[in-house]
């Protein structure tokens, strides 16, 4: 039996069209659509709730509780977060480009549930084509009905407005999109009071959804929540698209029923590694995550709860593969500089204990490391992440700084030899 | 050939930049939610945001120039200093790392003679090293103008350097830059797409950031 595809089978079909309306009527397209119109919002929440459908964009949430906590105040909103930004992760650009409709029939059947509106697309700002393409099917769909006031004669209106970030990582949080959104500077809001299903865009009730959440949507209505919820195991229901890339043969998303090993993703469906080096580490999960190495992780289960379980998480889906010719302190001094980089600045431990990491790092790199480095880069993370433990406990208001102890955590345990090699040789041992 | 614009010389949005600003406004329920896309407008009217540019886009939307200049200040993409016709963007992310985005940077800056963060003499190219941007079935990963090229080589990134100096195109066609200079790609992305990027700024019809035929994309 070949694994059932929700989210890519239009454009796996279809490669030279798959992003027309065109193409999208004739596939069945805006179905689901007039089937939510005939339904009672909360009926429609119902379904996804029975799919048991949990976020995709990194936290994992289940979609359907999330949207039974927005208050009742009006306006609501729905903002669809197509900011993908983890390292490592280029899936909802994939869904955004080649099945835009999609995803904007799961944005208008969103707002129905919720009773939004006005919808936001929010894409980033170095994903143009995927902004273009999106806008097309937004004139589209606006052009045949689908958007606007009186959708299809039912009385539903919405509004649909697509909007770009400027290059900012942190706009992927949620209550930093909706201060970009509202032209601030895109630093995260307190949670609680902000909870976005309470005191979101404009202080409105508002829901925030991943691209790829989306687009599951209008298969969810279409099918039956319990039809979704038949596929993959407890917990980790559907599919799920995965970002694969690093030393890999065949690096690309796959839309894949969770449950495999990561032995059978990583060598069956990635097709192993070039050469037939030996896999040294991988993350599971986009750039936050901690790593995964053979020994320990290579033939548990590739779900949410298996992964959690073991110390990472599936994230935002992005499997980063390294080899043996991996230098971990390169790549670690890689990942840190990242959340140097992108951290916005409000909480002192994230802002100063980053960039501090990174500079460590490099020191190290650069052949000037010494041994009290190992405690500095430990003491330091203990401050951003308190007891170094996973999920992590906070003392910032968004997990960014905490993300940027992952790797310290792996090159301090399972590469600790190697952070030594380049503090004793006085550089990378691998030159 | 293009020529390169004189940001100095320009006082003021002229009545079409300005038809648009109000037209951007209306899509949102509060005027302040237009600063992002003004502010790319006002770099495709200057070539880069100026403190002009910004006091525009201030007086649009009923902030200070104070209050905008934070906006501009968070987001990498505001180019607040007179940038290149062409922005090349090299990214040096975990993904590209690990397949030789150093070795393609080094041969941009190389080629060049621009380092990652500056703009050459004239005007006409500007590196910059950047994180992810999303490419990383397709790594090592380039863009010029936020037009994505995939599967970069070092020996591909100096031809895309002369070419940029030489051909000097109008307008950043990402597709045939793909063809010319690209290799293998995240995904399949469909037909080719002739929407082009005319600045340092993504290209985006909205914002009238997009020279191409309208509705091209099956081009």
């Amino acid at each position: 039996m070949s694994a059932p595809t929700i989210v890519t089978d239009r454009m796996t079909r279809y490669p030279s069209d798959s992003h027309t309306l065109e193409r999208y009527l004739d596939t069945g397209g805006y179905q689901a659509l007039p089937k939510a119109l005939g339904m009672a919002p909360e009926a429609v929440t119902g379904e996804v709730k029975a799919a048991n459908l949990r976020g995709r964009g990194g936290a994992g949430f289940p979609c359907g509780l999330k949207w039974s906590f927005l208050a009742p105040a009006k306006p609501a909103y729905v903002v669809v977060n197509g900011d993908e930004s983890e390292p490592g992760t280029f899936k909802d650009r994939q869904l955004m480009e080649r099945d835009p409709h999609q995803m904007l029939e799961g944005t208008i059947i969103t707002s129905y549930a919720n009773g939004a509106n006005h919808a936001f697309i929010y894409i980033r700002g170095e994903y143009p084509r995927s902004a273009r393409r999106v806008q097309q099917a937004v004139e589209d769909a606006y052009a045949a009905g689908y958007l606007g006031s009186d959708i299809l004669g039912s009385g539903y209106d919405l509004e649909v407005t697509v909007h770009l970030g400027a290059g900012a990582y942190i706009c992927g949080e949620e209550t930093g999109l909706l201060n970009s959104l509202e032209g601030r500077r895109g630093e995260p809001r307190l949670k609680p009071p902000y909870y976005p299903a309470a005191k979101g865009l404009y202080m409105q009730p508002t829901i925030v959804n991943n691209v790829e959440t989306l687009a599951n949507i209008p298969w969810i209505v279409e099918n039956g929540g319990d039809a979704f919820a038949a596929i993959g195991p407890d917990g980790s229901r559907g599919t799920r698209l995965f970002s694969i890339s690093g030393h890999v043969r065949r690096p690309g998303n796959y839309e894949l029923v969770m449950g495999l090993t990561w032995r059978e993703l990583i060598y069956e469906v990635a097709g192993g590694i070039p050469g037939d080096r030996a896999l040294k580490c991988w993350i599971p999960g986009g750039a936050s995550a901690p790593w995964f190495v053979p020994d320990d992780h290579l033939d548990l289960p590739v779900t949410l709860d298996d992964t959690a379980k073991a110390g990472s998480m599936l994230g935002s889906g992005a499997v980063v593969i390294m080899d043996e010719t991996t230098c971990t302190l390169q790549a670690a001094e890689r990942l840190v500089r990242f959340f140097a980089h992108e951290s916005c600045g409000q909480c002192t431990p994230c802002r100063e204990g980053c960039s501090w990491l990174e500079r460590i790092l490099r020191r190290i790199e650069e052949g000037s490391g010494r041994e009290v480095d190992v405690d500095m880069l430990l003491d330091i993370s203990d401050n951003i992440s308190p007891g170094l433990a996973w999920p992590p406990r906070m003392t910032t208001i968004c997990p960014l700084g905490p993300s940027a102890v992952s790797p310290i955590l792996a090159i301090t345990s399972y590469f600790k030899d190697e952070l030594m090699a380049h503090i004793h040789q006085g550089g990378c041992p691998y030159g | 050939m293009v020529e390169i614009r004189s940001p100095s010389a320009r006082r003021g949005w002229s009545e079409s930049t300005r038809a648009r600003a109000s037209e951007i406004i209306k899509q949102y329920p509060e005027p302040r939610s237009a600063v992002m896309p003004l502010l790319y407008l006002a770099m495709a009217e200057e070539g880069y945001l100026t403190d002009n540019g910004m006091r525009e886009v201030s007086a649009a939307v009923g902030l200070t120039p104070a209050q905008v200049r934070a906006v501009a200040s968070f987001y990498t993409m505001y180019k607040r200093e007179n940038t290149g016709r062409y922005l090349i963007s090299c990214c040096t992310s975990i993904s590209c790392m690990l397949l030789g985005s150093d070795e393609v940077l080094s041969a941009i800056e190389d080629e060049s003679d621009v380092t990652a963060g500056e703009t050459d003499a004239e005007g006409l190219i500007s590196v910059e090293h950047v994180e992810c941007i999303g490419a990383c079935g397709g790594a090592p990963a380039v863009t010029v103008n936020y037009e994505l090229i995939e599967g970069m080589t070092s020996d591909k990134a100096r031809e895309l350097v002369r070419w940029l100096r030489t051909a000097r195109p109008e307008a950043i066609v990402g597709a045939e830059c793909q063809e010319l200079f690209g290799g293998r790609r995240s995904f399949d992305w469909g037909p080719f797409d002739r929407d082009s990027a005319l600045g340092p700024y993504p290209a985006f019809g909205p914002l009238g950031t997009v020279s191409g035929p309208a509705g091209n994309q099956d081009g």
